[in-house]
């Protein structure tokens, strides 16, 4: 794909966010996911040209952030929490089911590309485990069946709204946009707080039984 | 009983807590402008009268580092905020920010002002998509408002996936567009940070705690707390839990009352192991429960207060497992830059994955011992350090089911007990 004159226009605003260009790199990166959906060598070029870097300068940078997809990941990247205290409460056998459900590894893509599966680590919501992250919005407090529905309503075009986030999951590639630091105007959208995060308020307000 | 005493989650039971409208209805924004009518060395000095530590693990005084920000130097300084929340079992500043993202931008003013900045960078973890969403939105409306764009810049920097990020040093060299790799200190942030420009760099629960402390006073931060260990701080209590949650309490409480306040251990079962402040924190058993939760008194009792994330394993749990787990985790997020961290938690993942499938010795036990003791101390950044606290503290309190995985040629347990799935008492 090629990018757009406005497309070029953003990345130069990105730019400008910074004292110092090359900060802009990361943001730079996000910005190419939300249009090629993955770091392509025409992404790491045309950083490398607007940041007057080589194109391997831009290419390590990529490849020591996990984020930062060498190859097309789904319509909806799903993740699976699979460090310690997730993985014992249930993450383990949630991504156990998920590979076997879908019919792909770790890091794989369903055939029609719309869901692509990745086991990651701790995503600071542990007192809502076991979490699936989804394009980054949270999915909390998940089992085994509700991980299958989640991804059964990717595929049918209709994906489940995250627990905590906006009313709806937008795309990995409109997350990527919000990722390189640009408003989708959807901040506004969901609940404030989970359950768990209002827990220890309530009690010191007397609220619980 | 300590009471808990909700100061920064005071308001994120209203629905539009993160609105800046939300925010200003309890006094959002009063504290800065006092601020910034202040001299700002005074406001250094009232942050360490406050006795405000650290709340991203190490616990430094807040207003000490303010301090070692050279004056007059007429060069640039940089506040940077660390929200690269990444320590497994951590859990406080996403909530915190998704609920209430204009405390931090309003202590950003603060700290700026206190310590001549003109800019402020949040570096926020890449991987959790609404809190960006919340923290960007809350930073233009402070533009809007005009708290913002007035001599005080704040700017989003948002990560992509790197738990070495956290660590201060690997941090600014990513946001200056590098490798997150830690640097060799000397020098230190306070003297050649961000584009070798002096730095402070500061988590978000210790940059969103001092706009109270501006607002009510050193003495009214100081009523809280123990002796060395001053004020309100945020504990996640997680796992095996009947009730998982955050909770904002003194400095000192201990887990036997959060437990209580909150409704214990999962019914049926009991307490075999936590830790008190992430997984690079050596881990606890039920014999620390009365252990006081500040600074010196997990210290004093081996361990370290962290993050304050009390992940909490009963007796189903595994402890191999659990700390196989952990050492996978420190072995992929390990930088590669320095070789003990590189390829001593290599090693360690090797031997660990053996001892679980019951493919181990005795001798093993001996040797990740003496790989632990060649990995400590001997790296430029902590993250190496911390792999060795699971396996070094489980190995002291657990060293007989680790000899049971060895003798029943496999692990004991199984895992299906201990997950959520399985009902109470089955």
């Amino acid at each position: 794909m090629a990018f757009s004159n406005e497309d070029l226009a953003i990345m130069e605003t990105i730019i400008k966010r910074y004292p110092r260009p090359r900060s802009a790199i990361m943001p730079l990166l996000h910005f190419v996911q939300s249009r090629a959906g993955y770091v392509t060598n025409e992404g790491i070029e045309i950083i490398a040209q607007q940041l007057e870097l080589a194109a391997a300068e831009v290419t390590a940078v990529s490849t020591f952030y996990t984020q930062y997809k060498p190859t097309p990941v789904g319509e909806y990247h799903v993740g699976v929490c699979t460090n310690t205290l997730c993985a014992i409460m249930g993450g383990d056998e949630i991504m156990d089911a998920l590979k076997d459900h879908l019919g792909i590894e770790n890091d794989g893509v369903t055939s029609d590309g719309k869901v692509s599966l990745e086991h990651i680590e701790c995503n600071a919501a542990c007192d809502y485990a076991p979490v699936v992250m989804a394009n980054w919005e949270f999915y909390d407090n998940q089992t085994v069946q509700s991980a299958k529905d989640l991804v059964d309503s990717m595929r049918a075009g209709n994906p489940k709204p995250p627990t905590r986030g906006p009313n709806t999951l937008v795309t990995w590639k409109q997350a990527s946009e919000v990722l390189a630091g640009l408003n989708d105007g959807r901040a506004n959208e969901g609940v404030q707080a989970g359950g768990p995060t209002l827990l220890g308020l309530k009690i010191a307000k007397g609220e619980t039984k | 009983m300590t009471k808990l005493t909700p100061v920064l989650s005071a308001h994120w039971d209203e629905k539009d807590s993160f609105t800046i409208e939300g925010y200003k209805r309890h006094g959002g924004y009063t504290a800065s402008a006092k601020a910034l009518a202040m001299d700002p060395d005074a406001i250094i000095q009232l942050v360490k009268d406050s006795g405000l530590r650290g709340r991203g693990g190490a616990g430094f005084p807040t207003g000490m580092k303010w301090g070692f920000i050279p004056q007059g130097d007429n060069r640039e300084h940089y506040l940077v905020v660390n929200a690269d929340e990444s320590e497994p079992g951590t859990c406080k500043d996403t909530p915190l920010l998704m609920a209430n993202p204009h405390v931090l931008i309003e202590g950003c003013i603060i700290a700026c002002h206190a310590i001549r900045a003109k800019h402020a960078f949040i570096y926020i973890r890449g991987e959790v998509t609404h809190v960006v969403r919340r923290l960007n939105q809350a930073i233009e409306d402070a533009y809007k408002a005009g708290l913002l764009g007035n001599g005080i810049d704040v700017v989003l920097h948002i990560g992509a996936g790197a738990y070495i990020c956290g660590e201060e040093t690997a941090l600014l060299d990513s946001l200056e567009g590098f490798r997150g790799q830690p640097r060799l200190r000397p020098p230190f942030p306070a003297i050649a940070g961000l584009y070798a420009r002096p730095t402070v760099v500061n988590n978000v629960e210790s940059i969103a705690s001092v706009p109270a402390i501006i607002a009510n006073g050193a003495e009214w931060y100081q009523s809280m707390g123990t002796e060395k260990s001053k004020g309100a701080t945020l504990y996640s209590l997680s796992g095996h839990v009947n009730n998982p949650g955050q909770f904002e309490a003194p400095l000192g409480i201990t887990l036997r009352e959060i437990l209580e306040l909150s409704g214990g251990v999962r019914t049926g079962h009991t307490l075999k192991f936590w830790t008190p402040g992430g997984s690079s924190t050596p881990l606890f058993t039920a014999e620390h429960l009365d252990v006081p939760l500040d600074y010196e008194g997990v210290s004093a009792a081996g361990s370290m207060l962290g993050t304050k994330a009390l992940q909490i394993f009963d007796e189903t749990t595994c402890v191999v497992r659990a700390v196989l787990r952990w050492t996978e985790f420190y072995k992929h997020e390990s930088c590669g830059k320095c070789t003990p961290c590189r390829e001593g938690t290599w090693w360690l993942v090797q031997l660990l994955r053996d001892l679980e499938d019951g493919k181990g010795t005795e001798a093993d036990l001996a040797k990740l011992l003496d790989l632990c003791d060649n990995i400590m101390g001997r790296s430029f950044c902590a993250l190496g350090d911390g792999a060795t606290s699971p396996i070094t503290s489980s190995i002291k309190y657990f060293r007989d089911e680790y000899i049971a995985h060895i003798t029943h040629g496999g692990c004991p347990f199984d895992p299906v007990a201990s997950t959520l799935f399985v009902k109470a008492g089955a």
